[in-house]
């Protein structure tokens, strides 16, 4: 079975990636009903913006990361002085960014989710005089919530792998800032580790198939219940 | 009271532009598809912003372009029916029938009667229904539904566009003599927007005919349907004439209702209608038959004595007469159209102010066609 140090690893990217996922989902949602239901200039910009982690090389996302959210780095030091928030070489700064890599999968899903909701169905829900924020708390978002799980557990997935950005941005520090995938890459550093090397790589096979699962699972779970009324 | 004038422009070729008064309770938008009716609705509700002019309901500006008031949809107090329902698929019957219950006051909600839950519920026979799920409703149910979501959100008016289109026969007459009821026994004006003369004619009290984005005119259902100039408008083969009649005795041995009208009297099947009930009755010009001389031996009920006012024949196999009923010329309610082939018209020699028997079956008319008012 797993050593403590492993275990440690293991509880640690778990950590992560769920810490990357909670404080992701409020702005990946902002993000998605933005995009599926507004018009105003600039939108593509904006959609370009939301997609470039999926496009730009994880090192360049880690470097942004570290001169913007570094100790020295603007929003960086402000967090620090105001709330005492530090991502610089922590695992917090490991969760940004395996939520920022993230972010796009999470978007896109919820997105597509919001779309798939009737528009006509939000002008009925208003014609009952319900505010836009009624309309989306009650109506928009509970349906939505099938994309939106699909997206979180994406996410979730891409989180446990990421190693780019986070190597860049919080370096490769045991128990703080290394993760599977950072834990897995060391040991390839060093001669004779081909058993651990193996049963990390299982660990990780094991976490990401069974976020795939879940997530097929909850999609399912949830059609069944409201009947394919998506459709 | 509703008045309104707007314009909305899509594209260089499309434009909605809508004008007319009325006060009736209940107004038909009338026109074939595409024609703009549903636009000027949604433009009601707010769903859809005009370019310019205004809405004015019962006094109330909800919108007017000059003096830059647009009020939000979900403070006009207008309520919606839509074709398809458009229940919330996530929520069961009675979340649903409760979700506009909860209008703060203001508009439409604090002078508006209140609205009982039971009563509404009661009324729409949905007490069975209430916690099932709404994908599992059928069409008509669905409709009922709706129609209850939006009295419980207390309308000052209530619009419905093509409430009936996508339901079946059977239950269109349901939903149809229920939307009578709404109009009856909860005093809502009614919108109804369709493109069905049988449905307009038995509900609406004004209608305004719609055509390429535009309002052709504007008037009783009567004048609009009888008017020769709107009939390019209103369909030919649909086409007839509307009379408005009262019950005046019922034959319980063979199950008809004599109606009697300005004209003379119609014969139709049974319809539970209580006698002296007024009954809109629509008799389309293809049931009509014309005979020169009073016919014997038929198996028709409806034999109706009149003159030949206008002939209408433009070639072709058919020709529309119109046969004024009665006495002296006058009201356009006393006309009657038919349709009869050309050959016939020849050899018959019909002139104007001939007089002639109009012929219709019993059976020409049902109570599917007939709208009651209370």
């Amino acid at each position: 079975m797993l050593s403590k140090e492993e275990l440690e690893i293991v509880i640690l990217s778990l950590k992560v990636a769920l810490a990357s996922v909670i404080f992701s989902v409020p702005l990946a949602v902002a993000c998605a009903w933005v995009l599926a239901r507004c018009t105003f200039p600039g939108k593509t910009l904006f959609d370009a913006a939301v997609h470039l982690p999926l496009v730009l090389p994880p090192v360049v996302i880690g470097y942004f990361l570290l001169v913007m959210f570094g100790k020295k780095g603007w929003i960086g030091s402000t967090l620090d002085a105001w709330f005492g928030i530090t991502f610089a070489f922590r695992w917090t700064g490991a969760a940004l960014a395996a939520g920022v890599m993230g972010f796009p999968l999470m978007v896109r899903a919820i997105r597509l989710a919001i779309e798939a909701v009737p528009l006509r169905l939000e002008w009925a829900a208003r014609t009952l005089g319900a505010s836009r924020w009624r309309v989306f708390f009650t109506v928009t978002f509970p349906l939505a919530i099938p994309g939106l799980a699909v997206g979180v557990l994406l996410a979730f997935a891409r989180s446990l792998g990421e190693f780019g950005a986070t190597i860049t941005f919080v370096s490769n520090i045991p128990g703080e800032t290394q993760t599977l995938p950072l834990a897995i890459y060391n040991l390839t550093q060093s001669p004779g580790a081909d058993a651990a090397i193996l049963k990390l790589c299982i660990v990780s096979i094991v976490l990401s198939v069974a976020a795939l699962a879940a997530s097929e699972w909850i999609n399912r779970r949830v059609h069944r219940v409201e009947g394919g009324m998506i459709a | 009271m509703i008045d309104i004038d707007i314009s909305k422009r899509f594209s260089a070729q499309t434009e909605v532009s809508a004008k007319f008064v009325s006060d009736a309770s209940v107004l038909a938008l009338f026109g074939r598809s595409g024609s703009g009716k549903t636009t000027v609705v949604n433009a009601m509700a707010g769903l859809v912003k005009a370019d310019r002019g205004y809405i004015r309901i019962d006094g109330v500006t909800l919108f007017d372009s000059e003096r830059g008031i647009n009020v939000a949809v979900e403070q006009r107090g207008i309520g919606y029916v839509f074709q398809d329902g458009l229940l919330f698929p996530h929520l069961n019957v009675r979340q649903n029938l409760i979700y506009g219950a909860r209008r703060s006051g203001g508009q439409g909600g604090a002078d508006a009667p209140g609205v009982p839950f039971d009563q509404v519920v009661d009324f729409l026979g949905i007490g069975a229904l209430l916690a099932r799920d709404t994908p599992s409703l059928s069409g008509g149910e669905k409709q009922r539904i709706a129609i209850g979501r939006a009295l419980l959100s207390r309308p000052r008016l209530l619009l419905m566009d093509e409430p009936i289109a996508s339901l079946d026969s059977g239950r269109r007459s349901e939903i149809l003599r229920l939307i009578e009821r709404v109009r009856d026994e909860f005093g809502v004006r009614i919108v109804y927007v369709s493109h069905s003369i049988g449905e307009v004619s038995r509900l609406a009290d004004d209608v305004v005919l719609m055509n390429d984005g535009k309002v052709i005119a504007c008037a009783a259902t009567e004048e609009i349907f009888n008017r020769a100039d709107l009939r390019p408008y209103t369909g030919r083969f649909e086409g007839g004439a509307l009379i408005e009649a009262h019950a005046v005795r019922h034959d319980m041995k063979y199950f008809l209702t004599t109606f009697k009208f300005d004209g003379g009297e119609l014969i139709a099947p049974g319809v539970d209608t209580p006698v002296g009930a007024r009954v809109r009755i629509r008799i389309r010009a293809r049931d009509v038959t014309l005979a020169t001389e009073r016919p014997h031996g038929l198996s028709i009920r409806n034999i109706l004595e009149g003159t030949v006012s206008v002939i209408d024949n433009r070639g072709g196999a058919i020709a529309e007469v119109h046969v004024q009923l009665g006495g002296p010329s006058g009201s356009l309610a006393r006309e009657l159209l038919a349709r009869i082939s050309t050959q016939a018209l020849d050899e018959m020699q019909l002139k104007t102010g001939q007089p002639v028997y109009a012929l219709i079956k019993a059976i020409a008319f049902d109570k599917r066609s007939m709208g009651f008012t209370a």
